[in-house]
């Protein structure tokens, strides 16, 4: 922000227009390797989603530096969903159909994912998604290298729970699928761990919800029975900004009731003035505050790319590297990018991630990713203040809810199934 | 004099001779104070617990300017020559001396970060180092941390501090902390304790609840009954203020959506054009207030603290322009085609949108709130957050000057007269375009002027107006379409409904119920709350 001036701004907006219009293909060349993006570019995730249309961008030019995949150069093809579900199927459609490419990276919410998820299926193509999702899926087509509910959501209980000493829960969330499945595993995971059901509140608000007055004196309210309490937040998107606005201004400090949440990284953060909210909890696999050689690398060649040293990274991005490295990975070792073959390839396939660890793919198509804690800071990063010491193996279907506990996804011969059932031995879901 | 100093140190050092982990080091007084402050500068989390135990266990006040600035944020590692600072400003002092330093030019600063458990230490220990300082403000904070943390062997300090205290304020918040820690204390005799309940009931703030309320879990028997019947009190008392405070919330929210609905009730109601692009004006009076916060903050940042009351003219004008240009460029060869308005203009705020996003980007923009519109203070058992109380005065105002504005001056006259009788006023000599593009304009700018209200509470993204059109629209349909009372009266009744349904619907059954209310109203009065009469109706 130092060195700003709307002529620089507008510059900058001017190359991001010609970035993204080269991205386009002109016409189709035999020697190139397509890779679609899918994402928002416009509505209302476009917020989050250029920035990963962007490393994708960047990741490509990257791997085409050092001499592309097989000899072939890599050629993105980008696509704007504009916030819009059906449209997001439409286009991936048009992507494998029409551009024929061969791997798509893209989605971000769960409700974009579920309505592309028939065309990946009966088109037999790659998905690659980036963000961390509610589970209780598998699919063939799809690889999951955003977190699953026991890599993020928890760890964050447990660390409140064990480290802060928290007893009541107060659980808000935006009102769609991502949120409530990840708060109903949570809740039955308090309930077995006897937190007493007066001890949970949940709170859904529509999305882009503004006025938190209400809600966040119910929780100062709720806050008060003389039990430590804490907020489990999925609240996604806009409406965090006036959320975390109302907190500071009614005054609730972090040491008082601490905030962990599942959506807000440095890309949220950058928005607005974090003082009041120093202390309050995220919870993730990657901070950009990380202090790895892997990491510090990965920022400097980003903001070069960008061209600003203001622009941040965050989970999603590193997300979108370790699917992309494993991709390239697969490619190589199937010798083709035919979809089959590159599904076989790439189960237990790894790839450093920007934490200093491996990440797997696992024959459950989710990969193995460490669990970072971190508090907010007054410059808008994180600093971790606790990690798992292993690695965590992504689950696909939540141990905590009855009806999937039985459950497990391996891809891998001879189950080759999302939905295998371990107490029927056979394919398929009791649901 | 010096024996009263030195005992008042062994009082000050009591508490943390009582915590085990301190125990032992805190004996040999001679914790080498500069060797461990310079130990924080590489000390993980762990490390810095113990140093900020054992820097606490020394006593000594040369402490506390380091452990303030630790808990606040300001203290920084240089890396290079590994000396450990305080930041005051743009200065870094030397910690124990306070002397300023001067930073070479190869200076790398590095914050030393804390976490939630140690800020709590922190002011724990701070807080019975300070006690007896001689800023009240200091001394309070110090009471202060004192009931947060409440620990009976702090109690001979309290007692000290209370005979010596002078500030009735900072007495109050002492004897509450006192209080606070003689309940909490099961060694105390019931009657001591008994006679506690009332003064924390009174002296505890919102937190009272809270401290009554972990007390009655394992108090006994005698006590049981005192402390229930005061916290059956403080509830009676909450349920009242309670209603009241969603008054409060329910005008606050009012005034926003007036803010929002005020510039359409201009353009839809008084001219008549569905103007899809509202919201987007409200938008591009957010994004002016960035830019004129940004200019302000490299420029003149004295000035930082009025940059929301600069921006106000700014945004006006910037919107204002850009309204009457979209008159001018669309809507005048709309007029009398409602459909085709809606679809032009719902087009230009997709234009808009996309044009915003592609200047700024499409992540958030930042405008930090003036140090007088940050905090909230207790009004009785009301807590009123200082940025809405300012948002609920400023769209009054608004109000009041846009009623004069139409009632009393010359513009006013004549757009009232374009909008009841076009002909007639155009056969009067008034220059109706020029009327249409300033009435339009006005309804712009006055957007724009909500737009620098909603940086306060909302985001600031390109997104910004499509929350707001469909709730101004609801607003001036439901006050009466032509009315700006009826936008005034329905603004606040949406307000202060939406707020006593979200307590017992949530917040998405609550936004569906009003929205099926106002259809139900609709059906019985067309014309919204405030039905304009007259000729001019049944054109």
């Amino acid at each position: 922000m130092k060195n700003f001036s709307a002529k620089s701004a507008l510059l900058a907006a001017a190359l991001a227009g010609s970035v993204s219009l080269s991205a386009v293909p002109v016409m189709a060349q035999d020697d190139t390797i397509k890779v679609g993006i899918l994402h928002s570019l416009s509505g209302t995730m476009a917020i989050s989603e250029t920035t990963l249309k962007d490393t994708m961008l960047f990741l490509i030019e990257q791997q085409n530096a050092k001499g592309g995949v097989m000899g072939k150069m890599l050629e993105p093809v980008v696509v704007d969903i504009a916030s819009d579900w059906p449209l997001a199927a439409e286009l991936a459609r048009q992507l494998i159909e029409v551009d024929e490419v061969d791997a798509v990276f893209g989605c971000w919410t769960s409700v974009c994912r579920k309505s592309v998820l028939p065309v990946f299926e009966e088109l037999n193509s790659l998905l690659f998604y980036p963000v961390q999702y509610e589970g209780e899926e598998s699919q063939r087509n799809v690889f999951y290298t955003g977190a699953s509910p026991n890599q993020q959501a928890i760890p964050a209980v447990d660390y409140l729970m064990n480290e802060e000493g928290v007893e009541r829960w107060v659980l808000a969330g935006t009102d769609y699928v991502y949120p409530q499945t990840t708060n109903k595993i949570l809740e039955q995971y308090l309930l077995d761990k006897g937190v007493a059901a007066e001890d949970i509140m949940i709170n859904y608000t529509p999305f882009g919800h503004s006025d938190w007055q209400t809600i966040v004196s119910d929780i100062v309210a709720f806050g008060s029975e003389g039990k430590k309490t804490a907020v489990v937040s999925t609240i996604n998107g806009d409406a965090n900004v006036p959320f975390y606005r109302e907190l500071g201004n009614q005054g609730v400090a972090a040491e008082d009731i601490p905030v962990v949440a599942f959506s807000v990284g440095e890309e949220e953060l950058s928005g607005f003035d974090t003082t009041p909210l120093v202390g309050h909890l995220a919870a993730w696999n990657y901070f950009m505050s990380v202090d790895t050689p892997e990491n510090e690398q990965f920022i400097a060649d980003w903001q070069a790319f960008i061209g600003s040293e203001d622009r941040v990274t965050n989970d999603p991005m590193e997300a979108h590297l370790i699917g992309f490295n494993l991709w390239v990975k697969a490619v190589e070792a199937a010798g083709t990018t035919d979809a089959d073959a590159v599904i076989d390839a790439i189960v237990g396939l790894e790839t450093p991630n920007l934490t200093g660890g491996m990440a797997t793919m696992l024959p459950n198509h989710h990969i193995t990713k460490p669990v970072l804690i971190g508090e907010i800071q007054d410059d808008g990063q994180f600093f971790v203040v606790w990690e798992t010491e292993d690695l965590v193996p992504g689950d696909a279907w939540s141990d905590f809810l009855p009806e999937s506990a039985m459950l497990e996804a391996d891809w891998t011969a001879p189950i080759n199934c999302g939905n295998y059932n371990t107490e029927t031995e056979s394919c398929g879901s009791a649901m | 004099m010096l024996i009263l100093r030195a005992l008042r140190l062994v009082l000050l050092a009591l508490p943390f001779l009582l915590l085990p982990s301190n125990a032992i080091r805190a004996q040999d007084a001679a914790t080498d104070i500069p060797a461990a402050i310079q130990a924080m500068g590489e000390a993980n989390l762990r490390e810095l617990e113990q140093i900020v135990a054992d820097l606490a266990a020394t006593g000594s006040d040369t402490v506390v300017p380091v452990l303030t600035a630790l808990g606040d944020g300001n203290l920084y590692l240089e890396e290079t020559s590994g000396a450990v600072l305080i930041e005051r400003g743009s200065t870094y002092l030397e910690p124990l001396s306070g002397e300023a330093v001067e930073l070479g030019a190869d200076a790398d600063l590095s914050k030393i970060r804390v976490n939630n458990g140690l800020r709590r230490d922190i002011a724990a220990a701070l807080a019975g180092m300070t006690l007896m300082s001689d800023s009240p403000a200091r001394r309070l904070t110090a009471a202060q941390g004192f009931l947060a943390n409440p620990d009976p062997a702090n109690i001979p300090l309290l007692d000290e501090a209370i005979a010596a205290e002078t500030d009735a304020n900072v007495l109050k918040a002492m004897q509450a902390a006192r209080a606070v820690t003689i309940l909490g204390d099961d060694e105390q005799s019931v009657a001591d304790r008994k006679a506690a309940v009332p003064l924390v009931a009174s002296g505890a703030g919102r937190n009272a609840l809270t401290i009554l309320n972990s007390a009655l879990n394992g108090a006994p028997e005698e006590l049981a009954p005192t402390i229930q019947s005061a916290i059956a009190g403080l509830e009676q008392e909450r349920a009242i203020w309670g209603a009241l405070q969603n008054v409060w919330f329910g005008l606050s929210l009012g005034s926003v959506l007036l803010l929002a609905a005020i510039g359409l009730a201009i353009t839809f109601g008084v001219m008549g054009v569905i103007n899809m692009a509202h919201g987007e004006m409200v938008m591009l009076g957010a994004y002016t207030t960035f830019i004129v916060q940004l200019v302000i903050r490299q420029n003149f940042p004295g000035l930082l603290d009025y940059s929301l009351l600069i921006a106000l003219p700014c945004a006006f004008l910037v919107t204002g322009a850009i309204g009457v240009g979209i008159e001018r460029g669309i809507i005048r060869w709309l007029y009398g085609r409602p459909l085709e308005t809606l679809l032009a203009t719902w087009g230009l705020s997709l234009i808009l949108q996309q044009t915003v996003r592609s200047i700024f980007g499409p992540t958030n923009q930042m405008v930090i709130a003036p140090t007088w519109m940050s905090g909230s203070t207790e009004f009785f058992g009301l807590s009123i957050t200082y940025g809405r109380f300012w948002i609920v005065i400023f769209a009054i105002i608004v109000f009041l000057l846009l009623l004069m504005v139409l009632n009393r001056t010359a513009l006013g006259l004549q757009m009232r007269a374009v909008t009841q009788n076009r002909r007639m006023a155009s056969a009067m000599g008034i220059r109706t375009p020029f009327v249409d593009a300033m009435t339009f304009g006005l309804g712009s700018g006055i957007a724009g002027l909500a737009g620098v209200a909603l940086t306060q509470i909302d985001n600031i993204s390109p997104n910004l107006g499509q929350n707001y059109i469909i709730d101004s629209f609801m607003v001036v349909v439901f006050g009466g379409v032509g009315n700006l009372w009826g936008t005034l009266v329905g603004a606040l009744t949406l307000g202060v409904a939406n707020k006593f349904l979200e307590p017992y619907a949530g917040a998405v059954l609550g936004k569906i119920l009003i929205l099926v209310l106002i259809i139900l109203f609709i059906q019985r009065r067309p014309r919204g709350l405030f039905a304009l009469k007259g000729r001019a109706v049944e054109q």
